[in-house]
């Protein structure tokens, strides 16, 4: 399988990248040439295996149902590049 | 006084324990080194009071008499993957710039409350995705070595964690934290002719530590000798509820279980990993490795690992698809850089954040872990990839049959001069073809110093153990090192 230009801004747009035509082209010929390079998997008799979910067997823990918001809104927020009336501060998104 | 910067970690926490220099004296004698050595890089920020304040109080313990913490005294660096509270945490990358946690990372936690103080945040590849250095935000780290030619070239410290193994090797911090998720402790150490140890999985809690792959990514030291090594790690793992992979087992006694004797083990060499065309220098330290490790009383057995040639590319599907989820988070809302063009909506204003505050090498990550994720290709390539990674863990599995712990080359080269790879993904990428496999699987993996190379640079070798066994991992090393003798050092010119 390869990408084309129009695939790359596809997944561009996806991963929400904005990138310039000059970028895509760019990256056409590195991206095929990695996923060229990966297409040796195919090769692999997989039948009967299982795809790993864990290296290391561990059982997942449950925590009391309870909430725990930690109650530190300052904190939460003291990074954050626009921060209004203890909020995220985003453009508008509703006209 | 003697030069404290020539102590390692272990000698420090004995002499602050015994009163023969204080523990201040030793920070001061870092954070001068660390001034002095802004030409490596190897530092985005420097902490000098950090680290006084943490001496001054374990100098304060002793004199009232007061029982010492295992790392009392002992400065270190720690790479900007880990969050620290009050100090800008990065991971080296323009969108988390000017980001300052407000909380600790548990094992960077767990390091202050064993009395050590922080020189400094050290620079590496941008979110630990690279094996050079060469794609921080904040300019390449210089690695301190130099090539026996005459010339002048300027060699990568190796990565993600360059910084660290700069630092360490140039004497900027006796030991320092790093990350593993591909070899980016192992290949930095080999390069720089250092000691580094990466942990079972779920061995050093994860929580706080920037995310990339998050099903491979593991933390561990960086220090000069394993003991060394031993001491940090003892101090870095243990349960931490916070972290949902985090092992609920108690952390072995490692530096006190130390020894050098490898009596009845028996040593795995893997006949996949002798490739055509292999390095004559690095074949050359293997065989030295393998006659070390005979000589300390182990039998060495040939093994096969049949799915080696495809840990790679297993590799290159499944962490970038980690981590273009992981990356998900950097949205310029929350934290880190905001780019809101003029008018812009919601959407835009992501695109234009993230194209801003990720560099290159980030960008292609993300692209194929979302190429690889997306709709028609997930089975093709995702879940493939993870079935091949199964069979390489059932080949370690198997290969435990005949033996207890593996020997291979660190990395297929010594250092190599910045800019030499930077231009073909793949060939950088092809540095970590021995380091990888050992990540698919989850095991402890370690890189010891075995000698110089013609042109006078580091190698290193590898050793890997089986799931929850550093304590092998540790001694076969301590074999090696005592039978490898490594005193070279980098000649400063910086």
């Amino acid at each position: 399988m390869s990408v084309d230009t129009a695939t790359v801004a596809r997944i561009a747009t996806l991963a929400r990248i904005r990138m310039s035509e000059a970028e895509i082209a760019a990256l056409v010929p590195e991206l095929n040439n990695i996923l060229g390079w990966v297409e040796q998997l195919g090769e692999v008799d997989v039948s009967g295996v299982e795809p790993m979910t864990a290296v290391i067997p561990n059982t997942l823990r449950l925590r009391d149902d309870k909430v725990t918001d930690g109650k530190i809104r300052d904190k939460v927020l003291a990074n954050a590049p626009a921060a209004e009336h203890g909020f995220f501060g985003v453009p508008k998104v509703i006209e | 006084m003697s030069d404290l910067t020539q102590l390692g970690v272990a000698a420090i926490r004995d002499g602050v324990a015994s009163g023969a220099f204080k523990a201040t004296a030793v920070a001061e004698a870092f954070n001068a080194n660390v001034a002095a050595a802004s030409l490596l890089n190897a530092f985005i920020v420097t902490t000098p009071d950090n680290a006084l304040e943490a001496a001054a109080k374990a100098d304060a313990d002793r004199a009232a008499g007061k029982s010492l913490g295992k790392l009392a005294g002992v400065p270190l660096g720690i790479k900007d993957l880990f969050a620290t509270r009050g100090v800008q945490t990065t991971a080296a990358s323009h969108i988390l710039e000017g980001f300052v946690p407000q909380y600790e990372s548990s094992v960077s936690q767990k390091l202050w409350d064993a009395g050590a103080g922080m020189l400094g945040k050290l620079n590496m590849d941008q979110f630990a995705m690279g094996s050079s250095n060469e794609t921080s935000y904040f300019g390449n780290v210089i690695s301190p070595w130099k090539r026996n030619d005459g010339g002048n070239a300027a060699l990568a410290p190796g990565g993600s964690s360059g910084g660290s193994a700069a630092a360490v090797a140039a004497r900027l911090c006796p030991g320092a934290t790093g990350t593993d998720t591909g070899g980016s402790i192992r290949q930095p150490a080999a390069f720089t002719g250092i000691t580094g140890i990466k942990p079972t999985y779920g061995r050093c809690s994860r929580w706080g530590i920037v995310a990339f792959a998050s099903s491979l990514d593991q933390a561990g030291p960086m220090a000069r000798d394993v003991r060394d090594c031993a001491i940090m790690l003892e101090a870095m793992a243990g349960f931490d509820a916070k972290d949902a992979t985090s092992l609920d087992v108690a952390v072995p006694a490692w530096e006190a279980g130390l020894n050098p004797d490898m009596k009845g083990k028996r040593v795995g060499i893997p006949r996949e990993y002798r490739m055509d065309g292999m390095d004559a220098d690095v074949a050359k330290s293997w065989e030295d490795g393998i006659a070390w490790l005979r000589d300390a009383g182990a039998e060495i057995v040939e093994i096969s690992l049949p799915h080696t040639k495809y840990a790679l590319p297993a590799y290159y599907i499944i962490a970038p698809a980690e981590a273009s989820s992981n990356l998900a988070r950097y949205d310029g809302v929350r934290y880190g850089l905001r780019d809101l063009p003029d008018g812009a909506g919601l959407q835009d204003m992501y695109a234009a954040t993230r194209a801003a505050g990720f560099g290159p090498e980030v960008k292609r990550r993300i692209l194929i872990g979302t190429y690889v994720l997306s709709a028609g290709f997930y089975d093709a390539y995702y879940t493939q990839a993870q079935k091949v990674r199964a069979l390489i863990a059932r080949d370690f599995e198997a290969a435990w049959a005949h033996c207890d712990i593996i020997l291979a080359p660190t990395a297929p080269s010594a250092a190599f001069a910045l800019g030499d790879k930077s231009a073909d993904p793949l060939a950088m990428y092809l540095n970590d073809v021995f380091a990888v496999p050992a990540s698919l699987a989850g095991l402890p993996a370690m890189s010891v110093p075995a000698g110089l190379n013609r042109e006078g640079l580091p190698l290193g070798l590898q050793l890997v153990g089986k799931a929850f066994d550093e304590q092998g991992v540790l001694n076969a090393g301590l074999a090696i090192e005592a039978r490898a003798g490594f005193s070279a050092k980098p000649e400063r010119w910086w």
